[in-house]
C-alpha cells in the first residue's frame, strides 16, 4: 500500500467541490488521521481473495422487455434550477 | 396512553373493531408532534393534510390499513419533499415518485407520516451532521438519538408516530434504534428494494423499520419486502409471513459470541447488559456458543474505503443541473458544479466525497479500493463459517450508550470507531436486529442479533424471546 499521499486541493478538484483554504486545511488533517487508520489493510494477506463488489451473488438480472410509462417532462422538470422550452437550461458549455 | 404512543399490532385491533378511526390516530400523531417535536425536532417536515386525506380514504382491511408511519427524509414520498437533511435538496425538491417501499406500503394501507431527520445524505452515526436541525434523545435529553436514521427512532421513542422507516448503510437502523430504546432491523442486502431510496452505499444500503416492538418490525418488514423490477440487486426470493413463528422460542437454537465484539473498548454496562440478555436467552433453551470472526478488525477501514468511494460516484448527481442547488451567475459550467456543490454539502459529506474519489482514482484503486473488496470477501467468509456453527450472533450494538450531543463533534474518526459492531453486516449483506435491553445508568442499550442472508425470521424470533 503506497504512503497516504492524499492532498485534499487536487481531490476536491477532481471531486468537482470547491473548498476555501481553511477547510483545506482541516480535511487535511482529519483525513490523514483517516487515512493511517486505513493503512491498517496493508497487513492482511490477500493473495488469491475474490474481490466482492455485491454482498448477493446475483448477476446479469433480466426482465421482460417490455414498454411502460415513465415520469412525463413536466414530473422530470418539476425540481429543475432553470429551463426553457421544456429542456434544462445550462451555461454554455461549447464556444462557437 | 395516547394513540400514537402504542403500537402497530395494538392500535390495529381497534381500528379493525371499528373503536377509532385511522383519522384519530393521524389527528393525535400531528397533536403530539405540535405539542412536542418542537423539543425532540425528529421530523424536519410534515404535510398534515396529505395525511388526513390518506387516512379518510384508508382501507382498513389491508394488513396496515390507516396506520402512520413516519419516513426518514431521504426516501421519496411522491409530492413530498426528500430533503436528506442536506442544503443541496432543502427547499429545492419535491419527489416526482414514489420509492419501491413506499409504494408496498401504501399498497398495505399504510400512511407515510412525516419527512425524519438523519445525518446529511445519511452520512453520519448521531444525526449531528444534518444541516437542518439537532435531533435530541427523548430517551436521554441532551444525548444523542444516535444516527443516522435518528429523526426515525426520535419518532417513535418520542412515541410520536407508531413506527418509522429508516436506512441503514453500516448500523444506520440499528444503532439509533439502540440509542434510543427502540427496535431496528435492518433487512439482508436485497430483501427491500432500494429504487426511491436516494443512494449512499449501494451495495450496502437497505430500506427497515424502527418500531415499539419485535412483532410490529415484522409486520413492516411483510409491508415492504419483495422484489422490484426497478432494482435489479432486490432479490426475486418470495417472502413469507414474518409474524408467523415469532413466538416459537429459542430452544435448540445455537447463538454465536464472537470474541472479537467484547473487547476492552466496550463500556462495561453496556457488555454486562449483553451477556445477561445471552444468559437469559439460554435459560430459555438457546445454546451459547463461543465464535470467532477473526477479520473484525479490519471491518472500519475496509467500510470507510467502500462506502465513501460508493458515495463519490453516487452523489455526482447532485451537480446543479436537473435538482436541487444551482449557485447564482456562475462563469462557466465548471464553476456551476465547484460552487453548487460546495454551497449545498456540509463538511461530513465534503469530506467523504473526497476520501471516496481518492481511494478510486488512478494509481489508488487497486492499493485502496480493490483491496478493501478483497478484504470484504474475507469478512463475508467469516460469517458464512460462523453460521455453519450457529443460528444466530449477539453482539452489542454500540460500544457505549448514546454520548452527549457535541461531545465528538470535530473528530469524525471517533465516530467511525463506534460503527464496529454494526457495519460488518453491513459488508457481509447479512440481516441484523437492535432490541432494547434494560437501561445503563437510565440510558437505552440495545442487544444486536445477527443473522445469515435471508435469516430474518431467525433473528426476528430471537428477538422476540429477548424482548421479554
Amino acid at each position: 500500500m503506497p504512503e497516504p499521499t492524499l492532498d485534499v486541493r487536487y481531490v476536491a478538484k477532481l471531486a468537482r467541490i470547491d473548498l476555501n483554504d481553511e477547510e483545506i486545511e482541516k480535511f487535511q488533517s482529519q483525513l490523514g488521521g483517516i487515512m493511517e487508520h486505513i493503512a491498517k489493510l496493508s497487513e492482511v494477506d490477500i493473495e488469491g481473495i475474490e474481490a466482492t463488489s455485491h454482498a448477493t451473488n446475483v448477476s446479469n438480472c433480466v426482465r421482460p422487455d417490455t414498454p411502460v410509462e415513465s415520469l412525463g417532462t413536466e414530473a422530470f422538470l418539476q425540481n429543475a434550477p432553470d429551463q426553457a422550452q421544456g429542456m434544462l437550461k445550462v451555461p454554455k458549455v461549447v464556444d462557437a | 396512553m395516547s394513540l400514537a404512543a402504542q403500537s402497530l399490532s395494538a392500535l390495529r385491533k381497534q381500528l379493525t373493531s371499528g373503536e377509532i378511526t385511522s383519522r384519530d390516530i393521524i389527528q393525535d400523531a400531528l397533536d403530539q408532534v405540535a405539542a412536542r417535536d418542537g423539543e425532540i425536532k425528529a421530523f424536519i417536515s410534515c404535510d398534515a393534510e396529505a395525511a388526513l386525506a390518506a387516512a379518510d380514504t384508508s382501507d382498513l382491511s389491508l394488513p396496515l390499513g390507516g396506520l402512520p408511519i413516519g419516513i426518514k427524509d431521504n426516501i421519496n414520498v411522491i409530492g413530498q419533499p426528500c430533503t436528506c437533511a442536506s442544503k443541496f435538496l432543502d427547499a429545492a425538491y419535491t419527489a416526482p415518485y414514489d420509492a419501491t417501499a413506499i409504494t408496498n406500503l401504501k399498497a398495505a394501507g399504510a400512511i407515510p407520516f412525516g419527512r425524519a431527520n438523519l445525518d446529511e445524505f445519511a452520512m453520519g452515526s448521531s444525526t449531528e451532521n444534518s444541516a437542518l436541525q439537532i435531533t435530541q434523545n427523548p430517551a436521554a435529553p441532551g444525548h444523542i438519538p444516535g444516527g443516522s436514521s435518528g429523526g426515525s427512532a426520535a419518532a417513535v421513542a418520542g412515541k410520536l408516530v407508531p413506527a418509522a422507516l429508516g436506512s441503514d448503510t453500516g448500523g444506520s437502523i440499528r444503532q439509533p434504534a439502540s440509542h434510543c430504546g427502540v427496535v431496528g432491523l435492518k433487512p439482508s442486502y436485497g430483501r427491500v428494494s432500494r429504487f426511491g431510496l436516494v443512494a449512499f452505499g449501494s451495495s450496502l444500503d437497505q430500506i427497515g423499520p424502527l418500531t415499539q416492538t419485535v412483532e410490529d418490525a415484522a409486520l413492516l418488514l411483510n409491508a415492504i419486502a419483495g422484489p422490484d423490477p426497478r432494482d435489479s440487486t432486490c432479490l426475486q426470493t418470495g417472502v413469507p409471513d414474518y409474524t408467523e413463528g415469532l413466538d416459537s422460542g429459542v430452544a435448540g437454537l445455537k447463538l454465536g459470541l464472537p470474541k472479537e465484539y467484547f473487547t476492552d473498548g466496550i463500556a462495561p454496562l453496556v457488555r454486562e447488559r449483553v451477556e445477561k440478555a445471552a444468559k437469559d436467552l439460554e435459560s430459555q433453551g438457546a445454546e451459547i456458543v463461543d465464535i470467532s470472526l477473526p477479520h473484525t478488525e479490519y471491518a472500519i477501514a475496509t467500510y470507510y474505503i467502500i462506502a465513501p468511494a460508493e458515495a463519490s460516484s453516487n452523489l455526482s448527481r447532485f451537480d446543479g443541473i436537473r435538482y436541487g442547488n444551482r449557485t447564482e451567475n456562475p462563469e462557466d459550467i465548471l464553476s456551476l458544479y465547484q460552487k453548487s456543490r460546495e454551497e449545498g454539502f456540509g463538511n461530513e459529506v465534503k469530506r467523504r466525497i473526497i476520501l471516496g474519489t481518492y481511494v478510486l482514482s488512478s494509481g489508488y484503486y487497486d492499493a485502496y479500493y480493490r483491496r478493501a473488496q478483497k478484504v470484504r470477501t474475507l469478512i463475508r467468509q467469516d460469517f458464512e463459517k460462523a453460521f455453519e456453527q450457529v443460528d444466530a450472533i449477539l453482539t452489542p450494538v454500540a460500544p457505549e450508550p448514546a454520548p452527549k450531543i457535541g461531545e465528538a463533534a470535530g473528530d469524525p474518526l471517533k465516530h467511525y470507531l463506534a460503527d464496529i459492531f454494526t457495519l460488518s453486516a453491513n459488508l457481509a449483506g447479512n440481516c441484523g436486529i437492535s432490541v432494547p435491553l434494560a437501561p445503563a445508568n437510565g440510558l437505552p442499550v440495545g442487544l444486536q442479533i445477527l443473522g445469515p442472508h435471508l435469516g430474518e425470521e431467525t433473528i426476528l424470533k430471537v428477538a422476540r424471546a429477548a424482548e421479554g
